[in-house]
């Protein structure tokens, strides 16, 4: 009995942020006056277009390298590769896998970098990451604004600046738009489901969870566990943390390149941004930690943090008559929820690392007396 | 010969050394490209004085082992805060600019005091957490300029909106008082700043005399090694909680420094990436992630501040594209990822 009280209680405590999501949500959907139907067709789109992003953060969890913040640099991989198709005007499924087929060696290569870089900085990971991406982000936009059009050849004229050279800020995806999700779309009830979208997203969970019981992806546990032990078992540490974030870059390209398609349009120069940001906290609203993440997270997360999303601004305009508030309000959140969660992560272990030297003085006290 | 060769490499870090040469470059290609140099070098005096106390408000943290301020916002943030409260009241002139001082400072010291109690909280994770909290402060803030009971019709939006506007222009309160103050010109071009580079050199002067003190040593004992610090009876935690509340402190006084150089108060998502220069630049000079001294800030936020300036005017004129952005964003967050890699700082 007594048992039961206590995994229940730690039960609430271990799902403690999805719950005040949960709560938030079930608090603010009369306010927002959206109604069923309109929801669950927004969380049935958002699972289609999302979910595959955050998905690509789970293996350098895995390996103990935190929430990888480098993603972006698949998401920057992915755009590219559309633009290209674009450019060439494939358009299609085609087109989708052409956009991916460019993406991938540039994700490899991004990744391998983005691995080395943080083989030189263990212990700071996400932080190096981070500033990573934007590091990045300035060769990106060296490379899409000033290098396409006069380096790398781009024929459509429709896609460049009036100056001759440079990606237009906003491109249209003709032909590739909802490609994936209408290619087999299904009705029910008056709600659209993108089949296709997320059957790929769920033959790459089966894949993850396939993979996690592969040689490798013992290995990366083992190496996420401590990697002096790890190494001293003969696993190539380095190699095996690269190989994790270059698996999280291609896949993050992929998911980018989905999450485009849905949305048919893209920002050129700011599309990548919000990408890395947005997926994360999705991720830690769905009760991941900097340390451990399921697909089980992945989904829940998806789910809370857009139905937030949708309904907040709304929310807002109802509650307080102002909608610029609730926008305010969602962009707070995202970014509170990372803070909040690094926080806890990081005081759970310096409060571990204190009694482990506690325990280790006691005993050294026992052997005293002995 | 090959020894001082060497040697000259350590101290002075290849970066670094390859951002001088660059510069170096630029200064001789400029005249050919017809760029005033006297010009520019207004320029970059204006801007050094601009954002040199917020480079040196990385100083207290660093020295205290919190490393990089990446919650800089914050201090801005206390900054805006002062600023928009002292022009509510329309106070204009050199008074204006001392009243925004003195309602920013007691908020900093507020928000410092928060902001370092989930510092010590967080030890060994202090930047990516420091980061976050700096952007999550900044989108509150964004909810507070919407909400907080400004009146004055200058600082809000006219028709149809709500809240504090985006950009307010401070033409007619304290625009360049500061800037403008003991100044003079060397024929047209060449205006010098004497106000804010006094300021600066003034709170240089005081930083210098703050690490020669009893608690200033005491803070860079608990820095360079805390348990050493703790056995001879400094609090550490205490130091790190001081050293943040100044950092924070001197961020704001220098946001209001900023403001006053740059014309225009930026609200809403204005603050969120000014942690970036100013860590940068800091780097630039030489710190490392838990060592720095009142000569990088200055030699950092000299040659940070005359990149920006002349790359874009020297690029723009031999190509004829606007650059800027992206050399700064490449220069800027490569220099800060240079400083997270190098090895003989990795923390045990």
């Amino acid at each position: 009995m007594s048992k039961k009280n206590i995994s229940f209680s730690s039960l609430i405590i271990s799902n403690i942020v999805p719950l005040i999501f949960l709560l938030f949500s079930i608090a603010a959907i009369p306010l927002s006056g959206l109604t069923p139907t309109y929801l669950v067709q927004e969380m049935v789109t958002r699972l289609g277009r999302n979910t595959f992003l955050v998905l690509s953060l789970l293996v350098p969890v895995m390996a103990g390298m935190g929430l990888n913040f480098g993603m972006v640099l698949g998401a920057m991989a992915g755009q590219i590769g559309l633009i290209l198709v674009v450019d060439w005007g494939i358009g299609g499924i085609p087109g989708l896998l052409i956009a991916a087929l460019v993406a991938t060696p540039l994700s490899i290569l991004l990744g391998y970098f983005c691995g080395f870089i943080m083989n030189k900085a263990k212990g700071r990971e996400m932080v190096t990451s981070y500033i990573l991406g934007f590091f990045i982000n300035g060769v990106y936009q060296f490379v899409v604004l000033y290098c396409m059009g006069s380096i790398i050849p781009v024929s459509d004229p429709e896609l460049l600046l009036s100056r001759g050279y440079g990606i237009r800020n906003t491109m249209a995806l003709p032909g590739l738009r909802q490609a994936l999700d209408g290619l087999v779309s299904v009705e029910a009830s008056g709600i659209t489901i993108p089949v296709i979208s997320l059957l790929v997203t769920l033959v790459f969970c089966l894949l993850l969870t396939w993979f996690n019981k592969t040689k490798l992806g013992q290995d990366m546990r083992a190496v996420g566990k401590d990697m002096a032990v790890a190494d001293g078992a003969g696993i190539p540490v380095e190699r095996t943390r690269i190989l994790a974030i270059i698996i999280s870059t291609i896949l993050a390209s992929y998911g980018q390149i989905i999450f485009l398609q849905n949305i048919g349009t893209i920002n050129t120069y700011s599309s990548h941004e919000q990408t890395g940001i947005f997926a994360i906290a999705a991720l830690l609203v769905g009760g991941a930690t900097v340390a451990r993440a399921t697909i089980g997270n992945v989904f829940m997360g998806v789910i809370l943090f857009h139905l937030m999303f949708v309904v907040s601004p709304l929310a807002g305009k109802n509650f307080i008559g102002d909608a610029q508030l609730g926008e305010h309000f969602r962009v707070f959140v995202s970014y509170g929820i990372i803070a909040v969660t690094l926080l806890l992560h990081a005081w759970k272990r310096r409060r571990n690392l204190l009694a482990k030297q506690e325990g280790k003085s006691e005993e050294n006290r026992e052997d005293d007396v002995s | 010969m090959r020894n001082i060769f060497e040697r000259a490499i350590n101290t002075l870090g290849w970066a670094r050394l390859i951002i001088a040469a660059f510069l170096l470059v630029l200064f001789c290609v400029a005249p050919f490209v017809g760029i005033r140099i006297d010009t520019s070098l207004s320029d970059i005096l204006v801007r050094v004085g601009m954002n040199g106390i917020m480079v040196l408000s990385m100083i207290p943290m660093i020295q205290s082992g919190c490393g990089l301020n990446f919650g800089l916002p914050l201090g801005v943030i206390a900054g805006l805060v002062g600023a928009v409260t002292s022009m509510e009241f329309n106070w204009a002139g050199f008074f204006g600019f001392f009243m925004a001082i003195v309602f920013a400072v007691p908020l900093a010291i507020i928000l410092g005091y928060l902001y370092a109690q989930i510092l010590n909280r967080a030890k060994g994770d202090e930047m990516m957490i420091a980061t976050y909290v700096g952007f999550s402060s900044v989108a509150f803030m964004c909810m507070m300029w919407l909400l907080l009971p400004y009146r004055n019709p200058l600082l809000l939006w006219g028709f149809g909106g709500t809240g504090l506007r985006t950009t307010i222009s401070l033409e007619g309160f304290w625009l360049s008082i500061l800037d403008k103050f003991l100044s003079f010109r060397i024929g047209s071009l060449f205006f010098f700043p004497t106000g804010t580079l006094l300021l600066f050199a003034l709170a240089c002067l005081l930083m210098w005399g703050f690490f020669r003190t009893k608690t200033g040593a005491a803070m860079m004992a608990t820095g360079s090694n805390p348990l050493f610090a703790r056995a001879n009876g400094v609090d550490t935690d205490q130091m790190r909680t001081l050293s943040v509340i100044i950092s924070t402190v001197i961020g704001a006084i220098g946001m209001v420094v900023y403001e006053q150089s740059f014309g225009f108060i930026q609200l809403y998502m204005g603050p969120f990436y000014m942690a970036f220069p100013a860590v940068a630049a800091v780097l630039l000079g030489g710190a490392t992630i838990n060592r720095a001294t009142i000569t990088n800030v200055v030699i950092g936020v000299i040659l940070f501040q005359s990149i920006l300036t002349m790359t874009p005017s020297v690029i723009n004129n031999v190509l004829k594209t606007d650059m800027a952005e992206v050399i700064r964003i490449i220069v800027s967050n490569g220099m800060i990822l240079y400083a997270l890699t190098r090895k003989e700082q990795a923390k045990k």
